[in-house]
């Protein structure tokens, strides 16, 4: 089962979840990752140990999809 | 290869740092410091070579020299100060993020990170230790620290997850997340060492002692 969260002020929040053979939760899946990349979040995926990756498209494939706020220097 | 921080859009003005700016940077603080440092131990020999019964003020100026350098370090190692008002462990948001944060690390990074407060992660530039609201990066050798403020500007975040943020940022864009982050501090790591808090002096030990084994 893949997770798509978003970190936020509960810790994180699980907004969908879904396996790439079952259409209507990927569905959702897909617009909640939408939803939230328009709101200004950016999705990263773990590619392995102590590499990680941008993405815009939902991978169906990730085992988790982390959405995290925009850094900014201090 | 892993798409470029959106971040850097902020700060398009800046070249993206690499291995050689931050040699060059680091030498530039240094070379900064002295500048500031220099003309009170100079002005500090001249008084005693005019005047011997100057010597307290000559004194003085060797301690102002030697406190400009110590600010400064205070400075960079305040990057990785925990915030005022750490809700701490024990509330349920910091234990779902640090659970999150727990699982993004690897065994030894996990242990450290509840010792210290730090995440130790290892980079192309260096080991980076990142906190809520800063990141050190010593550099290999570990004779010299780069102290970075950089952070979520977001309120009500859970400290785990602000050091989350830091670390997938980082992943994702090593160079891009050194140009982001603004500069507090380039210098000696024991000048650091000796500025940071004693929980925290751990997470420095062991980083220097990563980057001597790179």
């Amino acid at each position: 089962m893949s997770r798509l969260i978003r970190m936020d002020e509960t810790g994180h929040t699980t907004l969908a979840e879904w396996r790439a053979e079952d259409p209507a939760a990927v569905e959702v899946a897909v617009a909640a990752f939408r939803r939230e990349l328009d709101q200004g979040h950016f999705a990263v995926v773990s590619t392995g140990p102590g590499a990680a990756e941008q993405v815009t498209e939902l991978p169906l494939d990730a085992d988790l999809v982390i959405l995290r706020r925009p850094i900014a220097g201090g | 290869m892993s798409a470029a921080l959106p971040e850097r859009a902020d700060v398009h003005w800046r070249p993206l740092a690499d291995e050689r700016s931050v040699v060059r940077d680091g030498w530039l603080w240094t070379a900064t410091t002295a500048a500031h440092t220099l003309p009170f131990i100079g002005a500090a020999g001249a008084l005693m070579a005019l005047e011997p019964l100057a010597f307290p003020v000559a004194a003085m100026s060797v301690a102002h020299a030697w406190v400009i350098p110590e600010l400064y370090a205070r400075r960079g190692a305040n990057v990785v100060k925990p915030a005022p008002g750490d809700g701490g462990a024990e509330a349920e948001p910091e234990r779902v993020a640090l659970g999150l944060l727990g699982d993004l690390l690897g065994h030894d990074a996990r242990e450290l990170l509840a010792r210290t407060g730090l995440a130790l992660e290892p980079g192309s530039l260096g080991v980076w230790l990142l906190g809520q609201a800063g990141a050190l990066l010593v550099r290999p050798g570990g004779r010299r620290v780069h102290c970075y403020c950089v952070r979520v500007p977001e309120p009500g975040l859970p400290a785990g997850d602000r050091v989350a943020h830091l670390l997938l940022a980082l992943r994702a864009d090593e160079h891009g997340f050194a140009t982001v982050a603004n500069r507090a501090f380039a210098g000696a790591t024991w000048r650091v060492r000796r500025r940071l808090g004693p929980r925290q002096r751990p997470a420095l030990a062991v980083a220097v002692a990563a980057s001597r084994a790179r």
